[in-house]
Protein backbone atom coordinates (compact mmCIF):
# COMPACT_ATOMS: atom_id res chain seq x y z
CA UNK A 1 0.00 0.00 0.00
CA UNK A 2 1.28 3.47 -0.80
CA UNK A 3 1.67 6.38 1.44
CA UNK A 4 -1.36 9.00 1.38
CA UNK A 5 1.42 11.77 0.49
CA UNK A 6 3.62 10.25 -2.15
CA UNK A 7 4.40 6.81 -4.18
CA UNK A 8 6.37 5.06 -1.16
CA UNK A 9 5.32 2.10 0.36
CA UNK A 10 3.24 2.57 3.67
CA UNK A 11 4.80 1.59 7.12
CA UNK A 12 2.52 2.80 9.47
CA UNK A 13 -1.22 2.27 9.01
CA UNK A 14 -3.35 3.62 11.16
CA UNK A 15 -7.47 3.19 11.46
CA UNK A 16 -9.42 5.09 13.86
CA UNK A 17 -12.95 4.63 14.24
CA UNK A 18 -14.74 8.39 15.77
CA UNK A 19 -18.26 8.34 16.21
CA UNK A 20 -18.80 5.18 14.01
CA UNK A 21 -16.91 6.39 10.83
CA UNK A 22 -13.65 4.80 10.10
CA UNK A 23 -11.15 6.83 8.48
CA UNK A 24 -7.25 5.53 7.93
CA UNK A 25 -4.24 6.72 7.29
CA UNK A 26 -1.23 5.20 5.48
CA UNK A 27 2.19 6.99 5.97
CA UNK A 28 5.74 5.64 4.53
CA UNK A 29 8.59 6.47 6.66
CA UNK A 30 9.72 9.70 6.15
CA UNK A 31 5.99 10.87 6.43
CA UNK A 32 5.20 9.27 9.42
CA UNK A 33 8.37 10.75 10.93
CA UNK A 34 7.25 14.04 9.56
CA UNK A 35 3.63 13.41 11.14
CA UNK A 36 5.68 12.93 15.21
CA UNK A 37 4.76 9.41 15.06
CA UNK A 38 7.64 6.69 15.83
CA UNK A 39 8.11 4.10 13.19
CA UNK A 40 8.81 0.69 15.20
CA UNK A 41 12.31 -1.02 13.76
CA UNK A 42 13.14 -3.25 16.00
CA UNK A 43 9.88 -4.28 18.29
CA UNK A 44 9.63 -7.23 19.37
CA UNK A 45 7.15 -9.20 17.59
CA UNK A 46 5.38 -10.08 20.77
CA UNK A 47 4.61 -6.66 21.18
CA UNK A 48 3.68 -6.50 17.53
CA UNK A 49 1.72 -9.55 18.09
CA UNK A 50 -0.25 -7.63 20.59
CA UNK A 51 -0.77 -4.56 18.56
CA UNK A 52 -2.31 -6.37 16.24
CA UNK A 53 -4.43 -8.52 18.06
CA UNK A 54 -5.46 -4.72 19.65
CA UNK A 55 -6.17 -3.09 16.41
CA UNK A 56 -8.94 -5.44 16.04
CA UNK A 57 -10.91 -4.71 19.02
CA UNK A 58 -10.67 -0.85 17.57
CA UNK A 59 -14.23 -0.73 17.16
CA UNK A 60 -15.84 -1.58 19.75
CA UNK A 61 -13.33 -0.58 22.81
CA UNK A 62 -12.34 2.87 21.22
CA UNK A 63 -15.32 4.99 22.78
CA UNK A 64 -15.00 3.77 25.87
CA UNK A 65 -13.05 5.96 28.81
CA UNK A 66 -9.42 4.60 29.02
CA UNK A 67 -9.12 3.15 32.18
CA UNK A 68 -6.02 3.58 34.11
CA UNK A 69 -3.80 1.04 36.03
CA UNK A 70 -4.10 2.39 39.68
CA UNK A 71 -0.79 0.92 40.96
CA UNK A 72 0.99 2.44 38.22
CA UNK A 73 -0.94 4.91 36.47
CA UNK A 74 -0.92 3.60 32.77
CA UNK A 75 -3.85 3.91 30.61
CA UNK A 76 -5.18 1.36 28.75
CA UNK A 77 -4.67 3.79 25.98
CA UNK A 78 -1.09 3.87 26.38
CA UNK A 79 -0.92 0.03 26.23
CA UNK A 80 -2.64 -0.34 23.48
CA UNK A 81 0.87 1.85 21.73
CA UNK A 82 3.02 0.42 23.27
CA UNK A 83 1.61 -3.55 23.54
CA UNK A 84 3.49 -3.85 26.96
CA UNK A 85 1.59 -3.30 30.18
CA UNK A 86 3.29 -1.04 32.94
CA UNK A 87 2.95 -3.61 36.22
CA UNK A 88 1.30 -6.92 37.96
CA UNK A 89 -2.16 -4.66 38.92
CA UNK A 90 -2.29 -3.61 35.31
CA UNK A 91 -3.96 -7.29 34.68
CA UNK A 92 -6.73 -6.48 37.37
CA UNK A 93 -7.12 -2.87 36.52
CA UNK A 94 -7.54 -4.08 32.68
CA UNK A 95 -8.97 -7.00 33.19
CA UNK A 96 -12.04 -6.58 30.82
CA UNK A 97 -10.51 -5.46 27.81
CA UNK A 98 -7.71 -7.37 28.47
CA UNK A 99 -9.53 -10.76 28.82
CA UNK A 100 -10.66 -10.42 25.32
CA UNK A 101 -7.16 -9.65 24.06
CA UNK A 102 -5.54 -12.55 25.80
CA UNK A 103 -8.29 -15.24 24.99
CA UNK A 104 -7.82 -14.44 20.85
CA UNK A 105 -4.00 -14.34 21.06
CA UNK A 106 -3.97 -17.39 23.31
CA UNK A 107 -6.50 -19.34 21.12
CA UNK A 108 -9.41 -19.09 23.09
CA UNK A 109 -7.75 -19.79 27.05
CA UNK A 110 -8.75 -18.27 29.46
CA UNK A 111 -7.14 -19.67 32.46
CA UNK A 112 -3.45 -20.87 33.88
CA UNK A 113 -3.42 -24.44 34.32
CA UNK A 114 0.26 -24.85 34.33
CA UNK A 115 2.81 -24.76 37.13
CA UNK A 116 2.33 -22.63 40.18
CA UNK A 117 4.74 -21.14 42.86
CA UNK A 118 5.34 -23.20 45.68
CA UNK A 119 5.09 -20.03 47.91
CA UNK A 120 1.56 -19.64 46.95
CA UNK A 121 0.89 -22.72 48.57
CA UNK A 122 -2.58 -24.45 48.20
CA UNK A 123 -3.33 -22.32 44.99
CA UNK A 124 -3.09 -25.03 42.43
CA UNK A 125 -5.94 -26.55 44.09
CA UNK A 126 -7.76 -23.24 43.94
CA UNK A 127 -6.57 -22.82 40.28
CA UNK A 128 -8.01 -25.87 39.44
CA UNK A 129 -11.31 -24.96 41.41
CA UNK A 130 -11.62 -21.94 38.99
CA UNK A 131 -10.98 -23.46 36.07
CA UNK A 132 -13.85 -26.10 36.99
CA UNK A 133 -16.01 -23.40 37.84
CA UNK A 134 -15.73 -21.71 34.97
CA UNK A 135 -16.19 -24.28 32.60
CA UNK A 136 -19.36 -25.39 34.78
CA UNK A 137 -20.72 -21.29 34.40
CA UNK A 138 -20.35 -21.53 30.77
CA UNK A 139 -22.66 -24.87 30.63
CA UNK A 140 -25.00 -23.37 32.58
CA UNK A 141 -25.35 -20.14 31.05
CA UNK A 142 -25.30 -22.57 27.79
CA UNK A 143 -28.28 -24.61 29.20
CA UNK A 144 -29.97 -21.15 30.21
CA UNK A 145 -29.98 -22.48 33.94
CA UNK A 146 -29.50 -18.28 35.12
CA UNK A 147 -29.86 -18.98 39.19
CA UNK A 148 -27.15 -21.60 39.06
CA UNK A 149 -25.11 -19.61 36.58
CA UNK A 150 -25.75 -16.27 39.00
CA UNK A 151 -24.51 -18.60 42.42
CA UNK A 152 -21.31 -20.07 40.28
CA UNK A 153 -20.24 -16.66 39.25
CA UNK A 154 -20.54 -15.45 42.81
CA UNK A 155 -18.36 -18.04 44.04
CA UNK A 156 -16.05 -17.28 40.95
CA UNK A 157 -15.58 -13.69 42.10
CA UNK A 158 -14.69 -14.83 45.64
CA UNK A 159 -12.32 -17.17 44.83
CA UNK A 160 -10.46 -14.77 42.32
CA UNK A 161 -10.87 -11.67 45.53
CA UNK A 162 -8.83 -14.56 47.04
CA UNK A 163 -11.54 -14.77 49.69
CA UNK A 164 -11.75 -18.52 48.65
CA UNK A 165 -14.62 -20.34 50.57
CA UNK A 166 -13.52 -24.11 50.90
CA UNK A 167 -14.10 -26.36 48.28
CA UNK A 168 -17.04 -28.00 49.83
CA UNK A 169 -19.05 -24.57 49.41
CA UNK A 170 -17.80 -24.24 46.02
CA UNK A 171 -18.64 -27.38 44.33
CA UNK A 172 -22.07 -26.75 44.45
CA UNK B 1 35.32 -15.97 30.65
CA UNK B 2 37.06 -17.60 28.30
CA UNK B 3 35.57 -16.57 24.93
CA UNK B 4 37.94 -18.94 22.85
CA UNK B 5 35.99 -22.08 24.51
CA UNK B 6 33.19 -23.71 22.30
CA UNK B 7 29.66 -22.93 23.35
CA UNK B 8 28.08 -26.38 24.65
CA UNK B 9 24.78 -26.16 23.30
CA UNK B 10 26.80 -26.16 19.72
CA UNK B 11 27.98 -29.70 20.34
CA UNK B 12 25.95 -32.76 18.58
CA UNK B 13 23.14 -33.69 20.39
CA UNK B 14 20.22 -35.81 19.17
CA UNK B 15 18.57 -35.34 15.72
CA UNK B 16 21.14 -33.09 15.34
CA UNK B 17 21.31 -33.51 11.21
CA UNK B 18 18.49 -31.27 11.20
CA UNK B 19 18.43 -29.72 14.48
CA UNK B 20 21.29 -27.39 15.92
CA UNK B 21 20.00 -26.43 18.90
CA UNK B 22 16.73 -26.43 21.05
CA UNK B 23 15.91 -23.91 24.47
CA UNK B 24 13.53 -23.28 26.94
CA UNK B 25 12.75 -19.66 27.90
CA UNK B 26 10.83 -18.21 31.07
CA UNK B 27 9.13 -14.84 31.55
CA UNK B 28 9.53 -13.76 35.43
CA UNK B 29 8.88 -10.28 37.45
CA UNK B 30 9.62 -9.69 40.99
CA UNK B 31 6.36 -9.07 42.73
CA UNK B 32 5.78 -5.70 44.10
CA UNK B 33 7.39 -4.26 41.16
CA UNK B 34 6.13 -2.27 38.16
CA UNK B 35 7.45 -3.98 34.72
CA UNK B 36 10.48 -2.64 33.55
CA UNK B 37 9.39 -0.66 30.58
CA UNK B 38 7.04 1.43 33.80
CA UNK B 39 9.70 1.11 36.60
CA UNK B 40 11.55 4.26 37.91
CA UNK B 41 15.30 4.37 38.02
CA UNK B 42 15.66 3.67 41.19
CA UNK B 43 13.23 0.30 41.05
CA UNK B 44 14.85 -1.21 38.16
CA UNK B 45 18.41 -0.51 39.75
CA UNK B 46 17.09 -2.62 42.71
CA UNK B 47 15.44 -5.21 40.54
CA UNK B 48 19.19 -5.35 39.82
CA UNK B 49 20.35 -5.55 42.64
CA UNK B 50 18.30 -7.84 44.07
CA UNK B 51 18.76 -10.39 40.77
CA UNK B 52 22.37 -10.28 41.58
CA UNK B 53 22.30 -10.80 45.31
CA UNK B 54 19.94 -14.04 44.76
CA UNK B 55 21.85 -15.20 41.08
CA UNK B 56 24.69 -14.81 42.98
CA UNK B 57 23.41 -17.46 45.84
CA UNK B 58 22.03 -19.54 43.60
CA UNK B 59 23.39 -23.24 43.28
CA UNK B 60 23.58 -24.69 39.95
CA UNK B 61 26.45 -26.88 40.40
CA UNK B 62 28.78 -24.53 38.59
CA UNK B 63 29.45 -20.67 38.67
CA UNK B 64 27.23 -18.09 37.15
CA UNK B 65 28.67 -15.58 36.19
CA UNK B 66 27.50 -11.67 36.27
CA UNK B 67 28.39 -9.27 33.63
CA UNK B 68 26.84 -5.60 34.09
CA UNK B 69 25.62 -4.54 30.47
CA UNK B 70 26.26 -1.13 31.60
CA UNK B 71 30.17 -1.53 32.29
CA UNK B 72 30.08 -4.37 29.59
CA UNK B 73 32.71 -2.76 27.78
CA UNK B 74 30.42 -1.38 25.83
CA UNK B 75 29.24 -2.63 22.67
CA UNK B 76 31.61 -5.34 21.72
CA UNK B 77 30.87 -7.96 24.56
CA UNK B 78 27.18 -7.43 24.42
CA UNK B 79 27.32 -7.73 20.13
CA UNK B 80 29.30 -11.22 21.23
CA UNK B 81 26.52 -12.02 23.41
CA UNK B 82 23.91 -11.73 20.82
CA UNK B 83 25.88 -13.63 18.75
CA UNK B 84 25.73 -16.24 21.18
CA UNK B 85 22.09 -16.41 21.85
CA UNK B 86 23.14 -15.26 24.95
CA UNK B 87 20.59 -12.09 25.38
CA UNK B 88 18.88 -10.23 22.88
CA UNK B 89 19.06 -7.30 20.45
CA UNK B 90 16.34 -5.65 22.34
CA UNK B 91 18.78 -6.17 25.73
CA UNK B 92 22.10 -5.17 24.56
CA UNK B 93 20.19 -1.94 23.05
CA UNK B 94 17.91 -0.91 26.13
CA UNK B 95 19.57 1.94 27.91
CA UNK B 96 19.17 1.29 31.93
CA UNK B 97 20.66 -0.81 34.44
CA UNK B 98 20.19 -4.61 33.21
CA UNK B 99 22.55 -7.66 33.64
CA UNK B 100 23.19 -10.97 32.28
CA UNK B 101 24.36 -14.50 34.39
CA UNK B 102 25.62 -17.43 32.31
CA UNK B 103 27.19 -20.15 33.17
CA UNK B 104 30.69 -21.12 31.73
CA UNK B 105 29.29 -23.65 29.23
CA UNK B 106 26.66 -20.82 28.28
CA UNK B 107 23.42 -23.03 28.53
CA UNK B 108 22.34 -21.33 31.06
CA UNK B 109 21.42 -17.90 30.74
CA UNK B 110 19.65 -15.49 32.71
CA UNK B 111 18.77 -11.91 31.53
CA UNK B 112 17.98 -9.29 34.02
CA UNK B 113 15.59 -6.08 33.09
CA UNK B 114 14.83 -7.06 29.73
CA UNK B 115 11.47 -6.95 29.04
CA UNK B 116 10.82 -8.42 32.08
CA UNK B 117 12.54 -8.21 35.18
CA UNK B 118 13.82 -12.03 34.28
CA UNK B 119 14.36 -13.98 31.17
CA UNK B 120 15.64 -17.39 32.11
CA UNK B 121 17.19 -19.73 29.35
CA UNK B 122 18.32 -22.79 28.84
CA UNK B 123 20.01 -23.82 25.22
CA UNK B 124 20.74 -27.59 24.92
CA UNK B 125 22.44 -29.25 21.39
CA UNK B 126 20.33 -30.99 18.98
CA UNK B 127 16.71 -32.11 19.60
CA UNK B 128 16.44 -32.42 23.93
CA UNK B 129 13.60 -30.10 24.76
CA UNK B 130 12.67 -32.12 28.01
CA UNK B 131 15.89 -32.01 29.35
CA UNK B 132 15.92 -28.03 28.38
CA UNK B 133 12.28 -27.94 30.12
CA UNK B 134 13.55 -30.11 33.38
CA UNK B 135 16.48 -27.46 33.87
CA UNK B 136 14.73 -24.55 33.25
CA UNK B 137 12.08 -25.61 35.70
CA UNK B 138 14.89 -26.45 37.99
CA UNK B 139 16.21 -23.31 37.95
CA UNK B 140 13.26 -21.32 38.80
CA UNK B 141 12.23 -23.42 41.60
CA UNK B 142 15.68 -22.28 42.94
CA UNK B 143 15.02 -18.35 42.04
CA UNK B 144 11.70 -18.75 43.32
CA UNK B 145 12.47 -20.53 46.62
CA UNK B 146 14.31 -16.79 47.07
CA UNK B 147 12.17 -14.58 45.21
CA UNK B 148 8.33 -13.79 44.78
CA UNK B 149 7.20 -13.84 41.22
CA UNK B 150 4.12 -12.16 40.56
CA UNK B 151 1.47 -14.29 39.53
CA UNK B 152 -2.81 -14.30 39.36
CA UNK B 153 -4.56 -17.50 39.70
CA UNK B 154 -6.52 -16.43 36.73
CA UNK B 155 -3.78 -15.68 34.25
CA UNK B 156 -0.42 -17.22 35.91
CA UNK B 157 3.19 -15.72 35.88
CA UNK B 158 1.87 -11.87 34.86
CA UNK B 159 4.14 -10.83 32.42
CA UNK B 160 4.80 -6.83 30.81
CA UNK B 161 3.61 -8.88 27.22
CA UNK B 162 0.12 -10.89 27.93
CA UNK B 163 1.69 -12.76 24.95
CA UNK B 164 3.69 -14.49 27.47
CA UNK B 165 1.14 -14.83 30.36
CA UNK B 166 0.25 -18.30 32.16
CA UNK B 167 3.69 -20.02 32.15
CA UNK B 168 5.69 -17.29 30.50
CA UNK B 169 7.09 -20.25 28.70
CA UNK B 170 8.79 -20.20 25.44
CA UNK B 171 10.22 -23.10 23.39
CA UNK B 172 12.28 -22.43 20.46
CA UNK B 173 14.15 -24.60 18.11
CA UNK B 174 16.99 -24.22 15.52
CA UNK B 175 16.50 -26.42 12.77
CA UNK B 176 18.69 -26.81 9.50
CA UNK B 177 16.68 -26.77 6.74
CA UNK B 178 18.88 -26.85 3.37
CA UNK B 179 16.80 -29.93 1.81
CA UNK B 180 13.52 -27.85 2.32
CA UNK B 181 14.91 -24.98 0.42
CA UNK B 182 16.64 -26.64 -2.14
CA UNK B 183 13.48 -28.18 -2.72
CA UNK B 184 11.43 -24.78 -2.46
CA UNK B 185 9.26 -26.36 0.28
CA UNK B 186 9.79 -24.21 2.79
CA UNK B 187 6.71 -22.28 2.40
CA UNK B 188 4.62 -25.57 3.35
CA UNK B 189 6.95 -25.74 7.06
CA UNK B 190 5.60 -22.11 7.51
CA UNK B 191 2.08 -22.89 6.60
CA UNK B 192 2.20 -26.04 8.79
CA UNK B 193 3.58 -24.09 11.69
CA UNK B 194 1.24 -21.20 11.41
CA UNK B 195 -1.72 -23.56 11.66
CA UNK B 196 -0.25 -25.18 14.76
CA UNK B 197 0.29 -21.57 16.05
CA UNK B 198 4.29 -21.41 16.01
CA UNK B 199 6.37 -18.77 15.07
CA UNK B 200 9.12 -19.16 12.26
CA UNK B 201 11.78 -16.49 12.58
CA UNK B 202 15.58 -16.55 10.77
CA UNK B 203 19.00 -17.17 12.52
CA UNK B 204 18.93 -13.95 14.31
CA UNK B 205 15.50 -14.12 15.29
CA UNK B 206 13.26 -11.49 15.31
CA UNK B 207 12.97 -9.76 11.62
CA UNK B 208 15.75 -11.58 10.27
CA UNK B 209 16.03 -14.04 6.95
CA UNK B 210 17.11 -17.27 6.74
CA UNK B 211 20.87 -17.10 7.13
CA UNK B 212 22.40 -20.81 6.21
CA UNK B 213 19.31 -22.02 5.96
CA UNK B 214 18.20 -21.49 9.44
CA UNK B 215 15.02 -21.23 10.78
CA UNK B 216 13.91 -20.93 14.51
CA UNK B 217 10.24 -22.40 15.47
CA UNK B 218 8.86 -21.71 18.56
CA UNK B 219 5.67 -21.70 20.00
CA UNK B 220 3.21 -18.60 20.83
CA UNK B 221 0.73 -20.06 22.93
CA UNK B 222 1.64 -19.70 26.97
CA UNK B 223 -1.50 -20.02 28.73
CA UNK B 224 -4.07 -22.43 29.14
CA UNK B 225 -1.75 -25.56 28.69
CA UNK B 226 0.75 -26.73 31.49
CA UNK B 227 4.26 -26.53 30.11
CA UNK B 228 4.50 -30.30 29.96
CA UNK B 229 1.68 -30.30 27.71
CA UNK B 230 2.28 -27.06 25.41
CA UNK B 231 5.95 -28.81 24.71
CA UNK B 232 4.13 -31.48 24.14
CA UNK B 233 1.73 -30.09 21.48
CA UNK B 234 5.27 -28.61 19.66
CA UNK B 235 8.07 -31.00 20.07
CA UNK B 236 5.63 -34.17 20.18
CA UNK B 237 3.67 -33.30 16.74
CA UNK B 238 5.23 -31.04 14.26
CA UNK B 239 8.64 -31.40 14.72
CA UNK B 240 9.04 -34.63 14.00
CA UNK B 241 7.06 -34.32 10.94
CA UNK B 242 9.96 -31.24 10.00
CA UNK B 243 12.27 -33.25 10.52
CA UNK B 244 11.05 -35.91 8.64
CA UNK B 245 10.35 -33.53 5.67
CA UNK B 246 13.66 -32.37 5.25
CA UNK B 247 15.18 -35.94 5.73
CA UNK B 248 12.88 -36.86 2.90
CA UNK B 249 13.78 -33.70 0.54
CA UNK B 250 17.90 -34.54 1.71
CA UNK B 251 16.90 -38.23 0.60
CA UNK B 252 15.13 -37.06 -2.74
CA UNK B 253 18.58 -34.90 -3.48
CA UNK B 254 20.93 -38.06 -2.83
CA UNK B 255 18.83 -40.49 -5.33
CA UNK B 256 18.04 -37.99 -8.00
CA UNK B 257 20.09 -35.10 -8.22
CA UNK B 258 23.17 -36.27 -6.48
CA UNK B 259 25.58 -34.71 -8.86
CA UNK B 260 23.89 -31.34 -8.73
CA UNK B 261 24.41 -31.82 -4.48
CA UNK B 262 28.01 -33.04 -4.90
CA UNK B 263 28.86 -30.01 -6.98
CA UNK B 264 26.87 -27.38 -4.42
CA UNK B 265 28.97 -28.60 -2.17
CA UNK B 266 32.48 -29.33 -3.31
CA UNK B 267 32.26 -25.97 -4.29
CA UNK B 268 31.47 -24.64 -1.54
CA UNK B 269 34.47 -26.41 0.51
CA UNK B 270 36.57 -24.99 -3.14
CA UNK B 271 35.25 -21.36 -2.14
CA UNK B 272 36.20 -21.55 1.31
CA UNK B 273 39.30 -23.07 1.25
CA UNK B 274 40.39 -20.70 -1.55
CA UNK B 275 38.62 -17.10 -0.43
CA UNK B 276 40.37 -14.34 0.84
CA UNK B 277 37.67 -11.94 1.43
CA UNK B 278 34.12 -13.31 2.43
CA UNK B 279 30.78 -11.29 3.90
CA UNK B 280 29.22 -13.33 6.41
CA UNK B 281 26.23 -13.84 4.33
CA UNK B 282 28.25 -15.37 1.69
CA UNK B 283 29.94 -17.65 4.17
CA UNK B 284 26.85 -18.81 5.87
CA UNK B 285 25.21 -19.84 3.03
CA UNK B 286 28.04 -21.98 2.15
CA UNK B 287 28.82 -23.13 5.10
CA UNK B 288 25.14 -24.57 5.08
CA UNK B 289 26.11 -26.67 1.97
CA UNK B 290 28.82 -28.01 3.85
CA UNK B 291 26.95 -28.62 6.75
CA UNK B 292 24.25 -30.98 4.39
CA UNK B 293 27.85 -32.18 3.01
CA UNK B 294 28.71 -33.39 6.38
CA UNK B 295 25.28 -34.87 7.49
CA UNK B 296 25.10 -36.77 4.39
CA UNK B 297 28.28 -38.17 4.27
CA UNK B 298 30.01 -36.83 1.69
CA UNK B 299 32.32 -34.88 3.55
CA UNK B 300 33.96 -37.33 6.15
CA UNK B 301 36.94 -35.06 6.89
CA UNK B 302 35.08 -32.52 8.41
CA UNK B 303 33.20 -32.61 11.93
CA UNK B 304 29.42 -31.05 12.10
CA UNK B 305 30.76 -29.92 15.75
CA UNK B 306 33.54 -28.02 13.94
CA UNK B 307 31.06 -26.86 11.31
CA UNK B 308 28.45 -25.74 13.54
CA UNK B 309 30.89 -23.13 15.94
CA UNK B 310 31.84 -22.07 12.38
CA UNK B 311 28.49 -20.32 12.35
CA UNK B 312 29.33 -18.62 15.51
CA UNK B 313 32.85 -17.64 15.20
CA UNK B 314 32.35 -16.23 11.91
CA UNK B 315 30.26 -13.28 12.95
CA UNK B 316 31.53 -10.00 13.45
CA UNK B 317 31.80 -9.50 17.05
CA UNK B 318 33.40 -13.01 17.26
CA UNK B 319 35.89 -12.32 14.50
CA UNK B 320 36.99 -8.88 16.37
CA UNK B 321 37.27 -10.82 19.66
CA UNK B 322 39.82 -13.37 18.19
CA UNK B 323 41.39 -10.67 16.57
CA UNK B 324 44.88 -9.35 18.24
CA UNK B 325 44.62 -5.94 16.44
CA UNK B 326 41.01 -3.59 16.34
CA UNK B 327 39.50 -4.44 12.78
CA UNK B 328 38.07 -1.92 10.64
CA UNK B 329 34.81 -3.06 8.84
CA UNK B 330 36.30 -3.55 5.56
CA UNK B 331 38.93 -5.61 7.63
CA UNK B 332 36.45 -7.99 8.67
CA UNK B 333 35.66 -10.31 5.50
CA UNK B 334 39.39 -10.70 4.93
CA UNK B 335 39.75 -11.99 8.71
CA UNK B 336 36.63 -13.86 7.88
CA UNK B 337 37.96 -15.54 5.35
CA UNK B 338 41.10 -16.43 6.62
CA UNK B 339 39.51 -18.01 9.53
CA UNK B 340 37.65 -20.11 7.64
CA UNK B 341 40.39 -21.10 5.71
CA UNK B 342 42.24 -22.09 8.99
CA UNK B 343 39.33 -24.14 10.22
CA UNK B 344 38.47 -25.84 6.92
CA UNK B 345 42.10 -26.74 6.02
Amino acid sequence: MKCDHCDKAAVVHEVTVKNGEKSEVHLCKEHAAAAGIAVPTDQPVNQLLTQLVLSGKTRSGAKAASPTCPSCGLTFARFRQSGTLGCPGCYDAFGRQLAGLIERAQCGATHHTGKTPRRAGGSIDRQRLIHRLVRELDEAVAAEQYERAAKLRDQLTCLERDDAPGPAESAG
Amino acid sequence: MKWSTNSAWLEQGPESDVVLSCRARLARNIAGFPFVARASDNQRAEIFNLSRQVLRQLDLGQDLLWFDLREAAANELMLLLVERHLISRHHAEMDLPRAVAITPDERVSIMVNEEDHLRMQFLAPGLQFEHALLEINRIDDKVESRLDFAFSSRWGYLTACPTNVGTGIRFSTMLHLPGLKLAKDIDRVRRAAKDMHLAVRGYYGEGSDSAGDFYQISNQITLGASEADILDAFSAKILPQIIAYERKAREVLVSKRSTYLDDRIFRAVGVLQSARIIDVKEAMKLLSRIRLGVCLGRLPDFELATINQLFLRIQPAHLRMMSPTPLRDEELSIARAAFIRKTLG
